[in-house]
């Protein structure tokens, strides 16, 4: 381990220069740092230099290092990606990322109404653009991801109805399934319902043998993680309220522009990840999420994050923002509190608000259709390959579809590894997750994807299927 | 907005006049003759000053109503206000029957919010006329305050008089109105009395930073505290209930009536008997197990000795320490700054027994540990 | 105007004066105010005509009612303008780039180096997709990988996973591998009680009370941290843990924190240590030697990467190698050739959000440490609490003032004040001055709730900032007391210099009937208002 040169002026640390140390410790009467550390005990200290790698203290050193390091990665700029699977690729506009680096967003926290205002007028924004995209007029402001944003829905659900059992209609990712198991305990009952073979969609018939009194929510995604779009929303809707029960969906927000908003078919929830709109994958840490009501007491009352609210100020035409309902009604028996707050994920909402900005009505409508059309092309050049059966569901598709392999005689895994060979990033290997699919991948295709993308993926998959 | 509202003022000249000079407290004419002669300086007027000083920004659109001269009219004007004066006195020989006359009047006017300046006395002779009917503040000006009534200083009651008359941040809870026998102290023994509620203005911060969460308000949180000792309730057990805002929130919630100042017994969720004495509870513990449920009373933090002395040393000796069950809004806790609660059976052994560490309900699922002391 | 003219505004007797500052304010409308209709953003990528041409209609698989009828009513706005709005709003924020953010403690609010920002922003970690195929991503890999091994260095904990999203969720994670372990022992269920500090941040009891514990809170004592015996009293056979930070939010260090390890660990309970925290100690203590078992970092703090407007952060949780099964899947493992994701871990706790963390700040943070290396750690620190230490005493020169509890003792990385003795003085609250610092440029927090310090006001100064820097805070605050005394009205009603002014009207956030979340509800209710 190198050792720092002595008295190294850190550019971080201003007061790292020895005089102005010097100074400062005779301001405050010390004769050493050692002096200001004396309320801990000598046997609660580290008693050795932390072993820690040799630092690169020049800027320049420091960069060429993570870029080296960073030089290991193959990007979907490089490669040609189809993965989707709960991260997407798509567009994000320049003006998104100029507004989320510009420092004051960046490094402001939480400030309050006052001198925060921009902040809190961007997330009011953000909020009301995603009401227009909803068709409705709560929205929270973003919370981690869109697992937690179920999670909390469903718990949400059940503080409502005072019902602790949710039925999760399949299919849903695995990692989801995992996260509401683990977010719902103690208390919390969460109940898989199958989906139907053929069209992929949630199986009504399976649900009205599963629903009961004791049944706080229904929960279903649209699209649904097969990239099938749900057209039973409205059964379901009406099944859990005959039921006393709640109806949650959780949608892909980019699909709004063309598929009907779900509580315009009966959903009391709604809630989701906004990464799709205006984030960049950057390996799975550009996800938040979003939980959306009507603005009815018994709803607002529940979110257990913030909702922010426009207030006047005292100068007339002049309003501000501030915390609606902030003495929620928390303690219904079974909930102690309201979940927990902190910092969560208000920089994704201020760039999803800038996108839905700049995309508008008209951009939404057609990025939606164009999706729809080049998921539709895909399916339609790859079922003409022989051994290749897509899609797997007989559905309406929105950005992804299953692709099965069976007739190929090769795993998901072994084409994968030729598809790598040739430079692109094949569908996600379901095989595991949902071993009735047999071999089948989860593919995905959005605006990025030109015609020469998908042609050559057709092209690949049928060298690598035909091998 | 404080349009045309009407503020109740009500001061007590007598108040504090004893506690300056040594005597314990300033009730009944003979006290204040005393302390007269002994050269004691009415305090009443300058808190009361210091109070209604920040009510002036509301000049033009506050009317205050008061008694004449050194009951009300004299503070008022002296901050720039044209009171409306009503009710008559004697100057120099005002009573607690003034009191209690004056801010019935008030509050028979339609009064928005009662303003006074005085002690526990005050508060009780307040409360004889108005119960909970219309919000009231104290204005702290007597020698000794444990009733819960009162702001921590003159200026805090006029802000917050301010701010609830402008309809800002405000919400309304009830607080006890205590009071100390004197003649029993002057004697060396100690005995209080808790008269009832009154109900007062608290503030709520209005602008959050969006860092982290806000509390519920006293109500909730009361409420909260109640569902955690009723799911918490055994058959066939006695449930001793003490007085307090906090327990009684935990009858109203089982839908039975509550003594406002008395001890009440709940068996199976439902009242078995009310208002009870010692005695009595000596009786009922004969033949069952029992837990205790009390709240720290008044704004001292006593758990026993101040207002539920029917819970004996007897009774705790015989129900024991580990079937108590304290609650108490963490607000409450953090208003006795860091002073621990406080105990005072009458008994040194059950006391030594108290001492210590007691575990406290705050909310549902939500305790906190807080020291025990005599 | 000379060089001395210049000098004399910005320097009294050698001492900085106060700027003549005013922030911006744009009185810039809602976005929807800009719309105009057929006004364009961006234009999406065409479809080919040969794809329209070959796929027709490309609705014609979805029926009829899943068909949205009417777009969206979002803003058309042209790309200008989006642009301007927002660069205007991001002018109207006090970012701890632009302003010494001494004043938004507890958050440690140290500079975000714009480096780290410009490498996370890289395409090669941007345009990375979680889900490729490991061989593509080893550089991301060995980079998560060689911050887990910084962590498990400055901690003493076995190993950390990044997936919790932020800070709180670490303390949730944490929770569900303590509740795992109890499971594992066939425990699970008696042990059903948490205890916590009231001086910690909500989340200390949050979060256990989220995943169903009952919690203990201590309440502090004239020392600033509860006692043993306190403590004592809260332990018993239902004990599953303790979640204490150390110092707590007051700055106050708890001396005995080995010692209350041992009384849970010895009633069978794990301790966990909220690191909240974590900037005053750097190589100067560490939670393996005061015994934890569990520990929790948030990058977005002492590991400077960017608070975002309120996220995204990044959490770590850390644990001992006994606990390192319970991990939430994946882990980062590297078998001497490659890096790779685990997921063969039976008994971990699961999923606690998707994929592998806040990867972006991972690499801010790795990026941090390794700009710095040990030394430079420990500097920070340092520096740091003599930052504190040297606010402190200019603030207690402020009269009517005060640091309660450990009256006279050296603090660690932050203070928390109290000006209950000015506000009682004055009338002026410590929220009072909170707001009107505002006008300087400058934020105030004061205390999580319940505010057991009253008036309570919490500064923390962190290492980021110079000395010139804590002398015109301080001198901020010297300045708004003084004005308590002598015009407190205009303390009352600031903010005068910010972007709007002060909001009285609590209908709008308390009345179902008033409050509006969205500019829609807003618009609707308003109308509703007026249109009868």
């Amino acid at each position: 381990m190198a050792h720092t040169p002595e008295n190294v002026v850190y550019p971080y640390i201003p007061n790292s220069v020895p005089a102005i140390k010097q100074q400062m410790l005779r301001e405050v009467n010390a004769k050493s740092i050692e002096d200001l550390y004396v309320e801990i005990p000598e046997r609660l200290r580290l008693k050795r230099e932390m072993n820690l790698p040799a630092p690169f203290l020049s800027e320049y050193a420091l960069r060429r290092h993570v870029e080296g390091l960073l030089a290991n990665n193959v990007t979907v700029q490089e490669y040609t990606s189809f993965l989707g699977a709960g991260c997407y690729q798509h567009y994000v506009p320049a003006v998104c990322d100029e507004v989320n680096q510009r420092n004051e967003f960046l490094t402001a926290y939480s400030g309050r109404t006052y001198e925060d205002h921009g902040r809190f007028q961007a997330l009011f924004e953000y909020a009301s653009m995603m009401g227009e995209l909803l068709n409705m007029d709560v929205v929270n402001l973003p919370t981690y991801d869109g697992y937690q944003a179920t999670a909390t829905s469903l718990r949400m659900s059940a503080r409502i109805t005072g019902r602790q059992e949710a039925l999760v209609c399949q299919p849903v990712s695995a990692d989801k399934v995992s996260k509401i198991l683990d977010y719902g305990k103690p208390d919390m009952q969460i109940r898989l319902v199958g989906y139907d073979k053929k069209t992929g969609q949630l199986d009504v018939a399976a649900l009205k043998a599963a629903i009961s009194d004791k049944t706080a929510v229904i929960y279903l995604d649209n699209p649904s993680y097969f990239g099938c779009i749900e057209t039973q929303g409205d059964e379901v809707a009406q099944l859990a309220h005959q039921h006393g029960a709640l109806c949650v969906v959780g949608v892909d927000p980019i699909s709004l522009g063309v598929l009907t908003p779900p509580i315009e078919y009966g959903a009391d929830i709604v809630c989701g990840d906004i990464q799709a709109l205006g984030m960049h994958m950057q390996y799975g840490g550009g996800h938040a999420g979003f939980i959306a009501t009507r603005d009815e007491e018994r709803f607002v009352m529940e979110y257990p994050n913030r909702l922010v609210g426009i207030a006047p100020t005292v100068v007339p035409g002049e309003y501000g923002f501030g915390e609606v309902a902030f003495e929620r009604t928390s303690f219904i028996k079974r909930e102690g509190g309201k979940e927990w707050l902190g910092t969560m994920a208000n920089l994704w909402g201020i760039t999803a608000g800038v996108y839905l900005a700049l995309l508008g009505p008209h951009g939404m409508a057609e990025i939606g259709e164009g999706i729809m059309a080049r998921v539709q092309y895909a399916m339609n050049k790859l079922a003409k390959i022989k051994g290749v059966q897509v899609p797997g569901f007989q559905s309406p598709h929105f950005k992804e579809f299953v692709v099965n392999f069976d007739g190929a005689g090769k795993t998901v895994r072994e084409i994968n590894k030729a598809l790598l060979a040739r430079g692109i990033f094949g569908g996600q290997d379901l095989s595991q997750e949902f071993p009735e699919l047999g071999n089948s991948a989860l593919y995905c295709v959005t605006e990025v994807h030109t015609k020469a993308d998908i042609d050559m993926l057709v092209g690949a998959l049928r060298k690598v299927v035909e091998a | 907005m404080a349009s045309d509202k009407r503020l109740g003022l009500v001061v007590n000249p007598k108040a504090g006049i004893g506690g300056s000079v040594g005597l314990k407290g300033s009730d009944g004419a003979a006290i204040q003759k005393q302390a007269l002669a002994l050269g004691a300086v009415p305090k009443a007027l300058n808190r009361a000053i210091e109070a209604i000083q920040f009510l002036a920004t509301l000049r033009g659109e506050l009317e205050i109503v008061t008694y004449p001269g050194e009951m009300g009219a004299n503070a008022a004007v002296a901050c720039g206000f044209e009171p409306v004066v009503i009710g008559a006195i004697t100057p120099g020989e005002t009573t607690a029957a003034d009191t209690s006359q004056a801010a019935g009047e008030m509050m028979g006017l339609g009064a928005d919010l009662v303003l006074f300046a005085g002690g526990d006395g005050t508060a009780r002779d307040i409360y004889r006329a108005v119960g909970t009917n219309v919000p009231v503040l104290g204005i702290p000006a007597g020698v000794k305050i444990h009733s819960a009534v009162y702001a921590t200083h003159p200026k805090s009651a006029g802000e917050l008089a301010a701010m609830y008359l402008r309809g800002q941040a405000t919400d309304l809870r009830e607080a006890e109105v205590m009071d100390i026998d004197e003649d029993a102290v002057r004697q060396g023994v100690v005995s209080a009395k808790l008269h009832g509620y009154l109900k007062i203005p608290f503030q709520r911060m209005l602008v959050q930073s969006l860092k982290s969460a806000s509390p519920p308000g006293e109500r909730l949180a009361a409420d909260a505290i109640a569902c955690a000792v009723i799911d918490e309730m055994a058959e066939d057990r006695l449930y001793i209930i003490g007085p307090g805002t906090t327990t009684r929130a935990i009858t109203s919630r089982l839908g039975l009536p509550k003594t406002l100042i008395g001890v009440d017994v709940v068996l199976n969720r439902q009242l078995l008997a009310a208002d009870v004495g010692e005695r009595r509870l000596l009786e009922l513990l004969e033949g069952h197990r029992a837990k205790i449920v009390i709240t720290p009373i008044g704004g001292q933090g006593y758990l026993f000795g101040r207002g539920n002395q029917q819970i004996s040393a007897e009774v705790i000796r015989r129900t024991g320490k580990e079937n108590i069950i304290v609650v108490s809004t963490l607000d409450k806790i953090v208003s006795l700054r860091g002073r621990p609660f406080l105990v005072d059976t009458g008994s040194h052994a059950v006391d030594e027994m108290l001492k210590g560490y007691t575990k406290v309900v705050t909310g549902y699922n939500q305790y906190t540990v807080y020291q025990v002391s005599n | 105007m000379s060089q001395q003219d210049i000098t004399a505004q910005r320097y009294e007797s050698g001492k900085p004066k106060l700027r003549r500052y005013h922030q911006a304010r744009w009185d810039e409308p809602i976005i929807f105010e800009l719309s105009r209709p057929g006004q364009r953003g961006v234009l999406v990528p065409e479809v080919e005509p040969e794809i329209k041409e070959q796929v027709g209609d490309a609705f014609s698989a979805l029926p009829d009612k899943m068909r949205r009828k009417q777009p969206p009513a979002l803003p058309e706005v042209s790309q200008v303008h989006v642009l301007r709005h927002y660069l205007r709003l991001s002018q109207e924020n006090l970012g701890a780039g632009l302003v010494s953010d001494l004043g938004m403690a507890t958050s440690t609010m140290k500079y975000n180096p714009p480096i780290n920002e410009q490498l996370a922003r890289s395409p090669k970690v941007t345009e990375l997709h979680p889900l490729q195929d490991e061989e593509t991503v080893q550089g991301i890999l060995e980079a998560i990988y060689r911050f887990e091994q910084i962590l498990q260095e400055i901690s003493g904990m076995a190993r950390f996973s990044f997936q919790p999203r932020a800070g709180s969720q670490a303390i949730y994670t944490n929770v569900s591998i303590l509740r795992a372990y109890h499971a594992s022992r066939g425990e699970a269920e008696p042990r059903n009680e948490m205890i916590a500090t009231l001086f910690a941040h909500p989340s200390d009891a949050a979060c256990p009370s989220t995943a169903g514990y009952k919690v203990i809170t201590l309440y502090p004592e004239e020392s600033g941290y509860p006692s043993l015996e306190a403590l004592k009293a809260a332990v018993s056979e239902r004990t599953a843990g303790l979640f204490i930070t150390n110092p707590d939010d007051t700055g106050i260090f708890n001396p005995l924190i080995d010692e209350f390890v041992k009384v849970v660990h010895n009633a069978g309970g794990l301790c966990a240590y909220d690191q909240a925290n974590a900037n005053g100690l750097l190589g100067i203590a560490r939670a393996a030697e005061a015994g934890f078992d569990l520990c929790h970092f948030n990058l977005h703090k002492t590991f400077s990467t960017p608070h975002g407007s309120g996220g995204p952060g990044a959490g770590a949780s850390g644990v001992t190698e006994e606990l390192a099964r319970f991990l939430p899947v994946p882990t980062v493992e590297f078998d001497r050739q490659r890096y790779y994701l685990d997921y063969d871990r039976p008994d971990s706790i699961g999923k606690i959000a998707p994929f592998y963390g806040v990867v972006p700040n991972i690499l801010k943070a790795y990026a941090w440490v390794m700009g710095l290396g040990a030394e430079g750690l420990r500097e920070a620190a340092q520096v740091a609490v003599l930052n504190n230490n040297y606010l402190l005493k200019q603030m207690l020169e402020i009269p009517g003032i005060s640091a309660p509890y450990a009256e006279g003792k050296r603090r660690i990385e932050q203070v928390r004040y109290s000006t209950e003795q000015l506000t009682q003085e004055t009338g002026v609250s410590s929220l009072d001055f909170a707001l009107r610092a505002a006008d300087f440029g400058a934020h105030g927090f004061l205390s999580h709730h319940p505010f057991v310090v009253p008036e309570p006001l919490t500064l923390e100064p962190t290492e980021s900032y110079s000395q010139a820097d804590l002398d015109e805070y301080a001198a901020i605050w010297a300045r708004i007391a003084q004005e308590a005394r002598t015009h407190p009205e205009g303390v009352k009603t600031a903010p005068h210099n910010a972007p709007i002014h002060q909001i009285t009207d609590h209908d709008s956030f308390e009345d179902p009937a008033c409050w509006a979340m969205t500019w829609r509800a807003f618009r609707r209710k308003a109308q509703d208002d007026h249109g009868q």
